[in-house]
């Protein structure tokens, strides 16, 4: 177990360098990003040498990515034009954006998974088709409309909640969001849910279950749940980090200032540490969170061994 | 067991999201009145690109915040937007070349240190100094004698000081200009000009994250990209008190989110109005709603660099174009009013005698179908095929870019002659512009910095100024403007600039198409928002409903 | 004949006393799987292994059966039935637009603009005035060719790459499986904004490109599953003992199994690309006028939908039925080729 996480770790390196190399290629290729903190005027060309000069951008891309990545190991990111600290800009957004991905992730497995639960073990019944047209209906519509529409009726027009997230971001005002982040993973994992429990709801040890005259409470929970989850485990583990790289549009609608804003501000700045700073960050979340879905696969499955 | 565990988990975070709820659902309802005097305005706002230094800021969010926190030698009337003096007590000249600037005495920073001539001269010393590397002294300070000492276009700089600023006395100095310049003083309520306490020179970082200045309000706090506080400044000498505890300045990214929460009560002044707010904004907000001139003007530039727009077809083609424009439909439908079809290069809130002509451009500016067709075909059709308008995807463009396309097309009777060209970011598109890239036309705006037409004409149209993005060069232009400069009459050269103006309705390197309107809403927990010519709050005047 | 083969799991003793017998009768190793989960969205992956154990033993007999089975299967499903009949008509409405709408997407009016519905413009018009009706219409080629030529594009890329890492194994797998995890990396979002402001191209096949290349390590992924446990099947020792080729192999033998799995996440992943192309629009980097598509009039009556509902309402419709077709098509052929779930 402990050798075959070492390797998984070491794995990694490689995947992280690549995409932190295309990113900031990609973003570097974007363009000088001095003329634009000229606004509307021209860059003086004396001093657009000089910022340049500042910032390195005279260097050739690889020399820059190297400065970039040994930077990264002396916990330097890089600063934005306005001088902030990359990493000061990490630590206030990765917790907003955290709670929104919690708010949103807790929303997508009680909801999802309850959903798909129902709708498995009434399958073909009225419940589990409005279910199914539910989910259809959330995943063919595109997340911001859903944000845009949800803020107004309930935000604006119906004044339920904040229509958007206050200073701070607190829980309470995270709420819709989150749901609209989640809305079209929880589609899936209750499509997903249902699935696997109409399966195996057939299957013979839950027969053998029942028969034994265990309660249906307990037969659900301790077999039918624990066996169908291991599909949806998976499917949320790699869905963590897309949730935390798709709040850029949900963070946009509802003004929550967390890694979607900065990735977006950063962009359109064109300010490489930034963007480098805050996706390098949504990697490792990533690798990490595909790492333990797949450690978490021997606690639900033992036959399977890591070795 | 594990089963059993999970299973309480999950009921566990359904009870903190019920809980969660439920606490919303009390806070919304207690909203901070307050009384007259200390209640606390919450404003939109957008976050500042470079640091908050006056040398250093050069887009509207950031100089908002400055006009807040710093007074200048002179301020403009927030109605009439005519330049008054604020911390200077006189500035006085005899020649339109060498100046002699007093302050008035006993004016302190909020850090309770005096404002002294120093306070100016070494502000804008330190902030043309080439290895301070500050973006916007250009055209600012180009003007001042010494500049190029200071700021060599290539190498490194002479000297560290300009040779024509002079300390006389703690109150007094004199700046003396390369050459005449009779409306030089007017210039100076710019943020770029507002002095620096002497914390400033002593620690920037710690200044930077939260700048001491001598204006009406001080900042209190400053969640960076998130909210920044600010209170009345007690030290505060100027006539421009606030009437309100102070501002709370609010983030937004999305103008939509910022609208959304104003209806909400969230936000009390709001002038960052999406379009698509614009057609029930003054009924949503029951008439809390203000919709006046600014000196804002938008436009289309033409690459005159490139050899095919440069030619004497190409001007009619220009000419035809700009005839082909049906501005007063595009104002209406896709403003709503908020932007007036703009029928000279500057704006009305110049005033008819600070520079502004009704009518100046004349028939090529009118909407006129069949003489922009015929102008256009007699040009020899547009250079290319086709005409692409491009614009920054990143602002509020795209649907008047498209309309003018719209407009273009239905005259030509071709669905294609001209299609909007985005570019994904402001950044990428000012590369664009400033790199000579462009091959067609492109989206030009300009807000003034002060208001005077020189303001409006030279930056934009004199032989490579700093925003001459057109790359047009016009001698006749150029030798006008000059001329108007050194006038000592302020009418004789408002109508220098007037004759020079008139070069560009020929050829028309720029399309004029509306006057922008500055646009607020307010909640009604708040009263007396205006909006000043630069289409910034007057948020000193902003009071708080009991 | 559906199930000529008992239809259970195999290898795991039905043992309700350990509440493990796992949904994963051939469940690999972590070692053949590498750093991948077993599967993205949907229950797909371990779909493969039962159509593979339901079939029979020569490869000929293999496809045939298999899918003359899901054929007969689908015909007799309602729902697949109305998502194809959906999509024949979303086809020709692609194709041509003409059959369906005289007036043209880029003539308007803006002295009309966000005007309700009249008569002779059901949809009415949207803030260029332009009908919104005819734009529907003549968006639905943009919005399906992405959707299409992307899924095509990245099934092909991702089934080609995910093949030869499963087929292979070793070091060619790891160095498939990493850039793949690299790709798999890059928020998709972002990438978007970056990637697609980086090419100065107005051209659909730019965003086709884009969607392909962040696109393929999903299919890439189930691909590679799916050949693992296809080629772990009896019948490919066999093949393989008789001294089949390795491209004869991959090709005759392992492709056929491995495809079903594919071709479900590909059905799935077009809805999806058609929805991202209208999110990209909204984030500015998507499709670009002249060009009429459903993202583009989407995104810009999203904030408008107060005033004038009816700009939103109509291209959203039109989007929503055509992922909606798509994915219940996903599904159906999905139960086809899944004999369990018969």
């Amino acid at each position: 177990m402990g050798r075959y996480v070492i390797r998984r770790l070491l794995q990694m390196i490689p995947v992280f360098i690549g995409t932190t190399f295309i990113i900031f290629a990609m973003v570097h290729a974007l363009g000088d990003p001095v003329n634009a903190l000229f606004g509307d005027k021209a860059p003086d060309p004396a001093v657009a040498a000089q910022l340049r000069q500042s910032l390195g951008l005279n260097d050739p891309l690889w020399l820059q990515y190297l400065h970039y990545m040994r930077g990264i190991f002396t916990g330097d990111l890089g600063k934005t034009f306005s001088g902030e600290q990359v990493t000061s800009l990490l630590a206030s957004a990765y917790p907003t954006t955290l709670k929104l991905t919690a708010v949103a992730f807790s929303i997508e497995v009680i909801l999802g998974i309850g959903l798909g639960l129902v709708s498995g073990l009434r399958r073909g019944k009225s419940v589990d088709t409005l279910v199914m047209v539910f989910t259809l209906v959330v995943i063919s519509i595109p997340v911001f409309v859903i944000g845009y529409v949800l803020q107004y009726l309930l935000g604006v027009k119906w004044g339920i909640v904040n229509a958007t997230a206050g200073y701070g971001a607190p829980i309470s005002d995270l709420i819709l969001p989150g749901f609209v982040l989640a809305s079209v993973s929880l589609a899936y994992v209750a499509r997903l849910t249902r699935t696997t429990v109409a399966e195996n709801s057939k299957a013979d040890y839950v027969r053998t279950a029942t028969a034994k005259g265990l309660p249906r409470r307990r037969v659900i929970t301790h077999h039918l749940l624990r066996n169908s989850l291991i599909p949806v485990i998976t499917f949320l583990g790699t869905d963590l980090g897309a949730l935390m790289g798709g709040a850029l549009v949900t963070e946009r609608i509802f003004n929550i200032q967390g890694v979607g804003y900065w990735l977006y501000q950063g962009i359109v700045r064109q300010n490489t540490p930034t963007v480098v700073g805050f996706v390098t960050i949504l990697v490792v979340v990533y690798l990490l969170a595909n790492l333990l879905v797949d450690l978490l696969y021997a606690v639900l499955d033992p036959r399977i061994r890591y070795a | 067991m594990r089963g059993a565990t999970q299973a309480k988990f999950a009921a566990g975070a359904i009870a903190i999201a019920l809980a969660a709820t439920a606490c919303s659902s009390g806070s919304s309802g207690s909203s901070s009145g307050g009384s007259n005097a200390s209640g606390v305005v919450n404003a939109w706002w957008g976050d500042p690109q470079n640091p908050l230094i006056p040398t250093d800021t050069n887009e509207v969010n950031g100089g908002a915040v400055l006009n807040m926190i710093f007074t200048g030698l002179k301020t403009y009337d927030p109605k009439t937007a005519k330049a008054m003096n604020a911390n200077a007590e006189s500035i006085t000249t005899t020649d339109q070349q060498n100046f002699t600037i007093k302050l008035k005495p006993g004016w302190k920073f909020s850090d309770g240190t005096p404002v002294t001539a120093h306070s100016y001269v070494d502000a804008w010393n330190w902030g043309t100094y080439l290895p301070n590397g500050q973006n916007n002294t250009d055209p600012f300070f180009t003007a001042i004698k010494g500049y190029t000492d200071v700021h060599p276009a290539s190498g490194s700089p002479k000297a560290t000081t300009m040779s024509g600023l002079k300390v006389v006395d703690d109150n007094t100095f004199t700046v003396a200009l390369t050459s005449k310049f009779s409306t030089w003083p007017d210039t100076l309520g710019y943020s770029a000009f507002y002095p620096l306490p002497k914390a400033f020179f002593a620690d920037k970082a710690k200044w930077e994250a939260k700048p001491i200045g001598n204006g009406p309000y001080v900042i209190s706090s400053w969640t960076k990209s998130q909210q920044m506080q600010l209170r009345p400044n007690s030290t505060y000498s100027g006539d421009q008190k606030p009437k309100n505890g102070g501002i709370n300045l609010k983030v937004y990214t999305d103008p939509n989110a910022a609208y959304a929460d104003l209806q909400s009560g969230n936000l009390d002044v709001d002038n960052g109005l999406p379009n698509s707010a614009l057609k029930t904004v003054a009924t949503d907000l029951n008439g809390r709603y203000i919709n006046q001139p600014a000196g804002i003007i938008q436009t289309i530039s033409f690459p005159m660099y490139q050899a095919n727009w440069n030619t004497a077809g190409a001007q009619k083609v220009r000419q035809g174009l700009s005839m082909a424009i049906d501005r007063a439909t595009i104002t209406k439908q896709i403003f709503n009013n908020t932007r007036t079809p703009a029928t000279d290069w500057t704006s009305p809130v110049l005033g008819e005698a600070g520079g502004y002509k009704e009518g100046l451009c004349g028939d090529n500016c009118t909407y006129n179908p069949t003489k922009a067709k015929q102008l256009i075909e007699a040009g020899g059709g547009i250079p290319g095929g086709q005409l692409t308008i491009s614009y920054n995807a990143d602002g509020p463009h795209k649907e008047w870019v498209d309309a003018v396309c719209n407009s273009i097309n239905n005259v030509l009777g071709n669905s294609k002659s001209c299609v909007g060209k985005p570019v994904g970011t402001f950044a990428d598109f000012r590369n664009q512009v400033t790199g000579k890239r462009e091959t067609g036309a492109f989206r030009t705006g300009w807000q003034m910095d002060y208001p005077l037409i020189q303001d409006f004409l030279q930056p934009q149209y004199f032989t490579d100024a700093a925003s001459n993005d057109s790359h047009w060069s016009n001698a006749t232009f150029d030798s006008l403007v000059n001329q108007a400069n050194a006038e000592g009459d302020t009418t004789k050269a408002v109508q220098d600039f007037r004759t020079a103006e008139q070069q560009l309705v020929t050829d028309m390197p720029a399309i004029p198409l509306w006057y922008q309107n500055g646009t607020a809403g307010w909640s009604s927990k708040v009263s007396n928002v205006t909006l000043d010519p630069f289409s910034v709050p007057v948020y000193t005047d902003i009071t708080v409903n009991k | 004949m559906p199930d000529q083969q008992p239809n259970k799991h195999n290898g795991v003793p039905e043992d309700s006393s350990t509440e493990l017998s796992s949904a994963f009768p051939e469940t690999p190793t972590l070692g053949a799987m590498g750093a991948q989960p077993l599967l993205d969205k949907e229950d797909l992956s371990h779909s493969a292994p039962q159509s593979a154990e339901a079939v029979g033993v020569t490869d000929r007999e293999v496809a045939r059966s298999l899918w003359q089975d899901a054929w007969r299967e689908l015909r007799r499903n309602p729902v697949f039935l109305i998502s194809g009949v959906l999509i024949v008509l979303l086809l020709l409405v692609a194709i041509w637009p003409g059959l369906f709408d005289s007036t043209s997407p880029l003539s308007c009016d803006l002295s009309k603009s966000q005007l309700g519905p009249t008569s002779g413009h059901p949809f009415g018009f949207d803030t260029q005035g332009c009908d919104v009706y005819a734009r529907t219409i003549h968006g639905a080629r943009a919005s399906i060719t992405v959707g299409v030529f992307a899924t095509a594009g990245a099934a092909l890329l991702g089934t080609l790459m995910g093949g030869l890492a499963g087929f292979f194994g070793g070091w060619i797998d790891a160095v498939i499986s990493r850039i793949a995890d690299i790709f798999f990396g890059i928020p998709i979002l972002l990438g978007g904004l970056v990637f697609l402001s980086v090419i100065p191209s107005q051209s659909i096949w730019v965003v086709v490109g884009f969607i392909v290349v962040l696109g393929w390590p999903q299919i890439a992924r189930i691909a590679r599953g799916a050949v693992i446990t296809a080629k772990q099947q009896d019948y490919v020792t066999a093949a393989q003992a008789l001294g089949a080729g390795n491209s004869r192999m991959l090709l005759r033998h392992i492709m056929p199994n491995a495809l079903a799995p594919i071709i479900v996440v590909a059905t799935i992943a077009l809805g999806t690309y058609i929805s991202l192309e209208a999110t990209l629009s909204y984030l500015g980097v998507g499709l670009k006028p002249p060009t009429v598509s459903w993202g583009i009039d989407i995104s810009s009556a999203a904030d408008t939908f107060r005033n004038a509902p009816h700009m939103l309402l109509f291209p959203a419709g039109a989007l929503c039925i055509t992922i909606l077709a798509f994915i219940m098509l996903g599904d159906a052929v999905r139960d086809a080729l899944d004999p369990k779930l018969r």
